[in-house]
């Protein structure tokens, strides 16, 4: 595609006809203007990691944009294939590197399935609560940092701080901040520390202001509204069509959470809300992320509530380590535990689609075991890679600045994108 | 949802289907149906119309490599039901010779998940309007989820300080990757002759190695 664009040389002023083709305004010289063709990224900070977009542009307006990715691939799902099945937990924390513990989530429930145990209730609430601190944790990152590619600083620098408090519970659980590594094959590896679930609640009681903060900054917020609003529409159709999960199927219109709808864990016993958007634009995809938030909260504050005592992981020693004491006592003990961590356990043959709601949206794990003690294969279902292929569509007939916008309100993380 | 709501759903679409259905099973809670490859597009789309099913939503495209059968990958389609509730399973196999139709006529997300399954495995879809490489490097030679495909690879990337830019070079580890075998040699061992055995097996008398 070409335009001819007529320039007046004594002004220098460009005019450009409808549909950018020929305007006709005199007898001054035409120059042929082809689409331009603009490379952005992969070393680009609103490129939110390591994204290659190659976009033709006319004029500043968007075209087309095709998304190179695969510049983070590692090769996990291979990799996993190598490993045993506990042995690969600590690759999904690598996914989504901003949410760990809901892709770890994913994984143990599809071996738990193949397997066909169930964790113990403390361990399903450790989970459900620390999937809520994940989603807060994931959303303010993913608001922020979205705040910031359409021009707030504030907000990301307040969010971080609160991030830290979050990862601060995640360190005390598994002794790491960011890849917790915490969720087993029939539990959590260990009991939560005392007085983190006091800590949680503290709070719980705290984060209303900060979230109250971060609306007051950018809810109403004239400039955020002018850069969000109307921009990126994804119909209810579309979102169906391009496989879109999570916020952005829910900005546009679909009341569907995997948690509600298809309840995993103890979540058919919590107390929330499902928000969804009314205009399937950025800033409907902002407001629903800004209410799952609020409605994390609720469920975490149930959760410390009705937090029950007992096991935290499986007792079949088959599945789950025994205790230090323990081994220090038992020969069995000891057996169990060296089987465990050389050879693993065998997983009975069969194939799975476990998916859970992750805070990007749906994040499935589908698991095929040949009975043997590692996956034979394992295909990261990631809900980032579905989104990303709708950006040139939602990008189309945008301005140059509006695919950034999208970018940052599909939330995201190249981790799981390139596996 | 339970087992037996899924067979009779598996009944419905074997039934719909027709004669390219080769198989129904409902494992695990979750429903299977194997069809025909060339039938592919079909049953899709009459599983996404059809009031029945409705699966409006195509989850995810994979391939499964077994290298043993004669086609020896599995292309997986993952389905999910709005209106329903509920997800299934489609299941062809084909080789690396024999294409297979593209959905993304019928459901337009299949696009690049059916690009990483031809990146990854090298299953080629008919009709894809890009069917380009999306997750290896530029340039790269293979299909590295193959289970023939060593996990190290081939080559490796570094940068060539005299070249100025990156060069490939064959994989060269400093040790040698290790696999350990922890299957357990006591389970299954029910037909195996050990050293040693075959004196037994002549004291008894019954059976000669």
């Amino acid at each position: 595609m070409s335009m001819t664009v007529s320039t007046d040389s004594a002004t220098g002023v460009v005019a450009t006809g409808p549909g950018g083709l020929i305007s006709a305004s005199g007898p001054e010289t035409k120059t042929q203007i082809k689409p331009y063709t603009m490379n952005f990224g992969p070393q680009h900070p609103a490129a939110h990691g390591v994204l290659r977009l190659v976009m033709e542009l006319n004029g500043e307006v968007v075209e087309r944009c095709d998304p190179h990715i695969g510049l983070l691939h590692r090769g996990t799902e291979k990799l996993i294939e190598y490993k045993t099945y506990i042995q690969a937990v600590p690759y999904f924390d690598r996914l989504d590197y901003v949410s760990p513990m809901c892709m770890e989530h994913a994984y143990v429930l599809g071996i738990e399935n193949l397997l066909q145990i169930k964790a113990p209730l403390r361990a399903q609430y450790i989970r459900v609560l620390f999937s809520e601190i994940t989603r807060i944790l994931n959303h303010i990152l993913s608001i922020t940092t979205g705040a910031l590619d359409v021009g707030a600083i504030t907000p990301a620098l307040w969010g971080f701080e609160e991030r830290e408090i979050l990862m601060e519970f995640y360190e005390r659980v598994s002794g790491a901040r960011l890849h917790a590594n915490y969720f087993r094959p029939g539990g959590v590896a260990w009991d939560i520390p005392d007085g983190l679930l006091d800590d949680i609640w503290a709070f719980t009681e705290r984060f209303p202001k900060f979230m109250d903060d971060l609306e007051s900054l950018l809810t109403e917020n004239r400039i955020f509204k002018q850069r969000t609003v109307d921009i990126g529409i994804v119909t209810k159709e579309q979102a169906l069509d391009w496989a879109f999960t999570g916020p952005m199927l829910r900005g546009s219109g679909v009341a569907w959470d995997l948690r509600k709808s298809q309840p995993y864990e103890v979540y058919d016993r919590m107390e929330f809300d499902v928000p969804v958007g009314l205009t399937g634009d950025c800033w409907a995809r902002y407001l629903v992320r800004m209410e799952e938030m609020k409605q994390s909260l609720r469920i975490i504050r149930q959760c410390c509530k009705e937090m029950p005592a007992g096991p935290y992981k499986i007792e079949d020693r088959k599945v789950s380590p025994p205790p230090r004491g323990e081994m220090k006592r038992s020969m069995e003990a000891l057996i169990h535990h060296f089987k465990l961590f050389t050879e693993g356990f065998h997983v009975p043959a069969g194939e799975t689609y476990t998916a859970i709601e992750a805070p990007k949206g749906e994040f499935g794990v589908y698991l095929v075991s040949d009975g043997t003690n590692k996956p034979y294969r394992c295909k990261i279902r990631a809900p980032g890679f579905a989104h990303l292929q709708g950006l040139d569509f939602m990008s189309k007939g945008h301005m140059l600045a509006d695919a950034v916008a999208n970018i940052a309100s599909m939330d995201i993380v190249f981790g799981e994108i390139d596996r | 949802m339970s087992e037996q709501a899924l067979k009779e759903l598996g009944d419905v679409i074997a039934a719909k289907i027709g004669g390219d259905v080769l198989k129904v099973e409902v494992k695990l809670g979750e429903l299977m149906v194997t069809v025909k490859r060339p039938a592919i597009l079909a049953v899709l789309t009459a599983l996404r119309d059809d009031p029945a099913t409705r699966f409006e939503q195509l989850t995810d495209i994979t391939a499964v490599d077994y290298p043993d059968r004669a086609e020896r990958f599995e292309v997986v389609y993952q389905l999910l039901s709005y209106t329903h509730n509920r997800r299934m399973r489609v299941k062809l196999a084909t080789d690396e010779d024999t294409p297979v139709p593209s959905a993304v006529a019928v459901f337009s997300a299949a696009n690049w998940f059916e690009r990483e399954a031809w990146d990854l495995f090298g299953v080629f879809f008919e009709n894809h309007p890009d069917l380009r490489r999306i997750l290896t490097d530029y340039g790269f030679e293979g299909h590295p989820f193959r289970k023939d495909f060593p996990l190290t690879g081939y080559v490796e990337a570094r940068y060539d300080e005299d070249q100025k830019r990156v060069i490939y070079e064959p994989v060269r580890l400093t040790q040698d990757f290790r696999a350990f075998d922890f299957l357990s040699p006591w389970e299954g061992m029910t037909n195996v002759m050990l050293p040693g055995d075959e004196k037994a097996a002549l004291q008894d008398g019954s059976k000669k190695p």
